[in-house]
């Protein structure tokens, strides 16, 4: 399994490119493709250039948190399963995919985007739960970002299951999701003090850092989340914000 | 053209801290304990300027011991395979004691068990004999000094201190040897074996020297500790 | 859940602070025997205990890596570090921010100098009260200073927000309950290298920026009290004695 190795992709970023000659703030090839797995509530699949990311939406009934019990719940899992990489162990969740799902996480809860509160059916007893969970079937790079993508793609086509005498009737069902904005996760790579967009796989080893900045419709930011060894600057901070505003919007074109 | 010219901000036996300059320009040349960043000397470490000449050192107040060839050090066998010993030396590297070096005679492996010269839980006092690139110590009982060390009682010290618990010309041990009538022997490694009479008012000033050995007026307050004698 | 009543009267906050004031600081280094580094650092009632274990033989041994040491950091918080209980053990928000703050330290420690060894950093949070994983990085960058091992500089944290629609230093308690956007930020030293930055909460770009400049400021005075600890701690003389 060769690869371009770390200096090879330092070099040519030093020198203005990248190995598949796209430009920095270029995203490769990406495709949403939305209820593609009946049994879920939800589903969308997001390839972006060769990375491949299924995200199904199961809703379940259950008693709220208790410091907002007028709400519905939301929970967000990511798993890297076997399949799609030489580099994932089966087994619980690893510090990586826990960050990746918990930064999803952040990008729709403090976007807000979903309707929580029209998620209560009792309150302080009986919510609505809404388990977000990602499944990443092939890794060549940019995981966080398509699965964001998928998270949110599954979220605003995600049906509510119908509800009778206690008990939930799937594949039947009352409406939609309550979704009220469409938060866009972008993730900005520094690379030989270079900013980059959609790393993939051979890039993401030559890695210095990363930011992935979540924003909203009325291009607002909503989550923050710096990952990798290396730092940022506060020019670099302020670039990738506007990076993720601009690119932000184009994404957001495809779930729409 | 300022920026070429060089100069230290520091004195001898200052503290620092890591990230501190301590000079700029390329006059000043960084001994261990420091780096360099552009035109600037760092510390990389909490502890002591040492200058000398154009170099400039640190000597650290805290740290494990790397061992060096040459050290003279204080080990615990742990364990054994056929021909050699494993030794912990109070650092985060193991060595190893072969036969070779332990052992001036012949020996049938087939009759002898090498248990006989040194077992599990014997403590001796060894030489580095060589460090490998990748970390590899092996010791030596070729010195006149090296032998097992029997009864007495051993106590750990920061590795960096141990300069300042010999003293000048070995002034401080010697002090505290002669008012405890006490052997003691000071491991580089920072392990101190102590066997005599009064073992604990040893140990006793051993300790204080390691947590007050950037003060000032040690000397007389570790005499006067030793003639109280308690 | 209501909205708490104004939290800003007048450019006071609930405690009385200033919008740009730290709450009290506490910051001590070399608590804990059994440790090779250890240190308090509290931010008002947070309080963060950080100990390093190391550079030790790294345990299993196929982990190690023959050119370099391997940092592992933990975060953990106390049971009774909260109004209610947490259970003991670890927890996907712990894992998590263990993950960044390891992340922030090896920014600056010299790994090459201690091959194939393992260094360990606990922090424990004994009690909290907001901007934990802040105090957290503080008291884990002074203990490995204190346990002797090489690092370029120190890593300096300190959070900021916005409450009540102001831009706030140092979140505190109800702050991070009821105000609008939370920001964990941790720079190298003082310098303009953002090794943390994590941001929850809406805010437009504007305000972002703002957040930016006061993290910085917030992080640069860090940056010396903890510098004075050490000041404090070795107050030294000369030594008379040569090595």
């Amino acid at each position: 399994m060769l690869k371009a190795s770390e200096n090879y992709v330092r070099k040519l970023i030093d020198e203005g490119m990248r190995i598949d000659e796209r430009k920095f703030d270029e995203y490769r090839t990406i495709s949403v493709e939305t209820n593609v797995i009946k049994k879920a509530e939800g589903s969308a699949r997001v390839l972006i250039g060769n990375s491949n990311v299924l995200v199904g939406v199961k809703m379940s009934v259950g008693e709220p948190f208790p410091d907002t019990p007028n709400e519905g719940v939301l929970i967000v899992n990511a798993e890297l399963v076997p399949v799609a990489s030489p580099t994932f162990d089966p087994g619980p969740p690893d510090e990586t995919a826990i960050e990746m799902a918990r930064i999803v996480d952040r990008g729709i809860r403090e976007s807000k985007c979903i309707d929580l509160e029209k998620l209560c059916m009792e309150e302080d007893k009986k919510v609505w739960i809404v388990n977000v969970d990602i499944h990443v079937l092939d890794h060549d790079g940019n995981l966080i970002d398509a699965s964001a993508l998928a998270a949110i793609a599954a979220l605003l086509t995600a049906n509510i299951p119908k509800y009778e005498d206690e008990k939930i009737v799937y594949g039947e069902y009352e409406g939609k999701i309550p979704i009220r904005d469409v938060p866009i996760a972008v993730t900005i790579a520094k690379i030989s003090n270079k900013l980059l967009i959609d790393t993939n796989l051979e890039e993401e080893n030559a890695l210095d850092a990363r930011i992935t900045i979540a924003t909203n419709e009325k291009e607002e930011i909503c989550a923050i989340q710096k990952g990798g060894v290396g730092f940022f600057t506060t020019d670099e901070i302020k670039q990738a914000a506007d990076l993720s505003i601009k690119k932000g919007k184009e994404l957001r074109q495809l779930v729409k | 053209m300022n920026e070429l010219k060089s100069e230290i901000f520091v004195k001898d036996r200052q503290l620092v801290i890591p990230g501190e300059t301590l000079a700029k320009g390329l006059d000043f040349l960084p001994s261990s304990g420091c780096y360099r960043v552009n035109n600037e000397l760092k510390s990389k470490l909490l502890g002591l300027v040492k200058l000398k000449d154009r170099f400039i050192g640190i000597i650290p107040l805290a740290g494990v011991y790397i061992p060096k060839t040459g050290d003279g050090v204080i080990g615990l066998v742990e364990d054994m395979q056929t021909t050699i010993w494993i030794v912990d030396i109070n650092s985060p590297y193991d060595a190893i004691l072969p036969l070779s070096e332990a052992v001036g005679e012949y020996v049938d492996l087939n009759k002898t068990d090498i248990s006989i010269y040194y077992d599990i839980n014997d403590l001796i006092y060894a030489k580095v004999l060589n460090v490998s690139k990748s970390k590899q110590v092996q010791l030596t009982m070729n010195d006149h000094r090296a032998r097992k060390l029997i009864g007495g009682r051993v106590l750990t010290i920061t590795p960096s201190k141990v300069p300042r618990l010999i003293g000048k010309q070995g002034s401080m041990i010697e002090l505290i040897k002669n008012k405890t009538k006490c052997q003691i022997i000071v491991g580089q490694n920072g392990v101190v074996w102590i066997k005599g009479e009064r073992e604990g008012l040893a140990a006793k000033a051993i300790l204080t020297i390691e947590s007050e050995s950037h003060i000032t007026g040690l000397t007389d307050k570790i005499t006067a500790m030793l003639e109280k004698g308690e | 859940m209501g909205k708490k009543a104004k939290m800003i009267i007048n450019g006071k906050r609930l405690d009385g602070r200033s919008l740009e004031d730290f709450r009290p600081i506490t910051v001590e280094v070399g608590v804990l025997k059994s440790a090779e580094g250890s240190a308090v650092f509290k931010f008002g009632d947070t309080y963060a205990l950080a100990a390093v274990y190391g550079p030790r033989t790294m345990h299993p041994r196929h982990l190690q890596d023959p050119q370099r040491a391997i940092l592992r950091c933990r975060y953990s918080m106390a049971p009774f570090s909260t109004n209610e209980r947490v259970r003991p053990g670890v927890n996907r928000r712990s894992v998590e921010i263990s993950k960044v703050l390891n992340e922030a330290l090896s920014n600056v420690v010299f790994f090459e100098d201690y091959p194939k060894t393992g260094i360990d950093v606990f922090v424990e949070i004994l009690q909290a009260d907001a901007s934990t994983r802040c105090a957290g990085l503080n008291a884990a960058a002074l203990a490995l200073v204190e346990a002797g091992v090489p690092i370029k500089d120190l890593i300096s944290s300190c959070s900021v927000g916005k409450v009540d629609g102001e831009i706030v230093l140092d979140i505190g308690g109800d702050e991070d309950e009821f105000g609008e956007v939370d920001m964990a930020t941790a720079t190298i030293g003082n310098e303009d290298k953002f090794v943390l930055l994590q941001v929850d909460g809406i805010i437009t770009k504007e305000d972002f920026f703002k957040l930016l400049d006061l993290a910085r400021k917030g992080c640069a005075e860090i940056y010396e009290r903890q510098k004075n600890a050490f000041k404090e701690k070795y107050k030294a003389g000369e030594i008379d004695v040569e090595s």
